[in-house]
């Protein structure tokens, strides 16, 4: 039997379905996720099996229905919330770094909150400066959250499925540019576990850790180095926190050096805590060159194509970093 | 309304709700406690004349000012105090403290140190009620400086269109911290912004139990029918600061001294003697035994054991 490919957006869509079937306390609320079937279509078909009590549109009310689905899932509900562009989770800020995320800790781990957050991130549609943010450091940078950032149709079904069974608030972070992307995908259930890297790559020369969006651009990056005789190894964390570094220390320890590949702004992304991690400990003998990051630039998104293409990560960048690294002469980096 | 026990039971925790706060107001002065909390002297008769009202299996969710809806809600005051020592045996064993006082399993759904931060929690306890054919509803207690906050009229609205089984219970004691509503909103009552969301809002006033009690049973029976959410004001007052650094810059002794004549312990007490329910000296010693029970219980939460240094690290996920 052929193996199936569909698409990230209906390997979501049909992680979703599957945990609303299996689970009737599962259920789906933000704007536009009914009839119109979300802003990027990935509820598309839901409320026609699953009614609109439990396919939910919502006011344009983000902090509201974060709110409402906090306090569902403090009841035992398992509430999927979908915020349009990830850059309206500044709306809900409060309901997740000071409720959601605290709420068990506060208490004395008496109560829990096991809700996802779905949200689209990420640049290259040309929606300027306040629909193409990367802001998933923020929520890697408070403690009581999970965040996750699949890269591919299987990952994103079975991450997906982990977050929603996940006792814990997962924020989950899909792209709008993976959306169409095909992949194969298992039509059974399974589950990815959280907080587990994924080799994607294996190679001796150098070590590319990268995430989402960005995790293809590395692997075209990767092509274009093995023809110019640098054998990269790459490795996708997938979930951002809590985050697999010791899947990176394996990997260094073979090649002794480190890139790291992020969609979002260079100044305190978690790429840097990526580096951290390895530099600060016993691993940072392991390394044979200082490690470099390719990063967004430190400036909002601009509308025009070409300056948008200008500030983000490209597989040209992730070549030229690697490049820069491998070099035998000292101090060429990026 | 209910019957005599249970009206002698509502004195008693009024009289519990003042006398922990006023022990607390002491320690803070006597150094004996870190961090702060916010006293609900004053307003006592707003949380129990509500929560009297509600019945098994339903949920508040309470504010930072929230002992007195936890005393109401039936929480033991000997975990309260350990919480406000720092106990390991506190409620949130030594996490949270006088902010965070919670009991989700008996649907205490927590204080909460964000002011408006707990109305959305409110709003998905009564999801839950209503997706799961519960008959159940949650009272939202939040103060009048909520009611500017955004997720007031996020909340107030979608439980509006919902229909969902919540009683927005504002408390109004005048001051958000030191802004008078009078300044920091230009209508008469809160109450009126509930035409805003197409629900009723009702003023009452909260030094007298029997209206609060009354108001709050007209709204749950309405929320319990599938008619959706009010929005109930409780014109009430903190004779105490807003929090124990407040040096009270912001209104008079007079003023203070004018609401302290309705006190709300006194009014009921006086009503339960006309009622022929109790005798003054009875009274009297159910004021004495209260005020013990809360000695004894600071007492005893000051031998409980501290909290393991690594429990610091622990439950952060579940």
């Amino acid at each position: 039997m052929p193996e199936r490919e569909i698409t990230y957006r209906e390997a979501v869509r049909e992680a979703m379905v599957g945990a609303m079937r299996e689970n009737d306390e599962v259920f789906l609320m933000g704007e536009d996720v009914g009839v119109y079937g979300g802003a990027f279509g990935v509820s598309r078909g839901m409320i026609e099996e699953f009614g609109e009590e439990r396919v939910v549109d919502t006011p344009i009310s983000e902090a509201g229905y974060v709110g409402l689905c906090t306090g569902a899932a403090l009841m035992g509900m398992r509430p999927i919330a979908e915020i349009q562009f990830s850059d309206f989770m500044t709306h809900c800020m409060d309901q997740l770094v000071n409720q959601a995320a605290k709420i068990r800790y506060m208490f004395g781990g008496e109560g829990r909150v096991p809700m996802v957050v779905r949200t689209p991130g990420g640049a290259g549609t040309g929606a300027a400066a306040q629909h193409s943010q990367s802001l998933e450091a923020w929520f890697v940078h408070t403690p009581g959250l999970k965040v996750v950032m699949p890269s591919t149709p299987y990952d994103a079904k079975g991450l997906l499925l982990s977050a929603i069974d996940d006792p814990n608030t997962v924020i989950f972070y899909e792209h709008k540019l993976l959306y169409n992307k095909k992949g194969t995908v298992p039509e059974e259930p399974y589950r990815v576990p959280l907080g587990e890297a994924n080799v994607s790559r294996i190679g001796d020369d150098v070590t590319i850790v990268t995430a989402g969006l960005m995790h293809h651009y590395v692997l075209e990056a990767a092509e274009a180095l093995a023809d110019a005789g640098v054998e990269a190894e790459v490795v996708d964390l997938r979930t951002l926190s809590p985050m697999d570094d010791a899947a990176v220390r394996r990997s260094i320890e073979k090649t002794g050096k480190l890139v790291v590949v992020e969609e979002d702004v260079k100044t305190a992304g978690w790429g840097a805590e990526v580096v951290s991690r390895i530099v600060e400990g016993e691993s940072f003998y392991s390394l044979d060159r200082a490690p470099a990051r390719v990063a967004g630039a430190d400036v909002p998104i601009p509308y025009n194509r070409d300056l948008e293409a200008h500030v983000r990560p490209t597989p040209e960048k992730v070549v030229e970093a690697v490049r820069n690294l491998v070099d035998a002469r000292k101090g060429v980096y990026a | 309304m209910q019957n005599d026990g249970k009206r002698v039971e509502l004195l008693r925790q009024m009289l519990l709700s003042r006398h922990f706060d006023e022990k607390v107001n002491d320690l803070y002065a006597e150094g004996k406690v870190h961090g702060t909390a916010h006293f609900y002297v004053g307003q006592e008769s707003v949380a129990v004349g509500a929560i009297a009202a509600l019945k098994e299996g339903d949920v508040i969710t309470s504010t930072h000012r929230g002992h007195g809806h936890a005393i109401a809600f039936g929480l033991d005051v000997d975990r309260m105090a350990a919480e406000l020592l720092g106990q390991a045996t506190g409620y949130c064993h030594g996490k949270g403290g006088s902010m965070h006082i919670a009991d989700v399993g008996a649907g205490m759904l927590g204080a909460n140190g964000i002011v408006g931060g707990s109305m959305g929690i409110a709003c998905g306890a009564a999801w839950a009620f209503k997706r799961r054919g519960q008959d159940n509803a949650a009272i939202c207690f939040f103060g009048e400086g909520a009611t500017n906050e955004g997720i007031f009229h996020e909340t107030l609205n979608m439980a509006a269109i919902w229909k969902l089984p919540v009683v927005f219970l504002c408390e109004n004691n005048q001051y958000g911290m030191s802004m008078s509503v009078k300044k920091a909103t230009a209508i008469e009552n809160i109450s009126d912004r509930a035409s805003a969301y197409g629900m009723p809002g009702v003023t009452v006033a909260g030094s007298t139990l029997d209206e609060v009690y009354n108001a709050t049973r007209e709204a749950l029976e309405r929320a319990r029918a599938g008619e959706g959410p009010t929005l109930m004001e409780a014109i009430t007052y903190r004779y105490l600061g807003h929090s124990k650094s407040d040096a009270n810059l912001y209104r008079t002794r007079e003023e203070i001294a004018t609401w302290r004549k309705q006190d709300p312990i006194q009014r009921f007490a006086t009503v339960l003697e006309g009622e022929g329910v109790l005798e003054r000296d009875e009274w009297r010693k159910l004021d004495e035994e209260t005020r013990l029970r809360i000695e004894e219980a600071f007492e005893k939460a000051s031998r409980e054991p501290d909290p393991q240094p690594e429990s610091a690290l622990e439950d952060v996920y579940a």
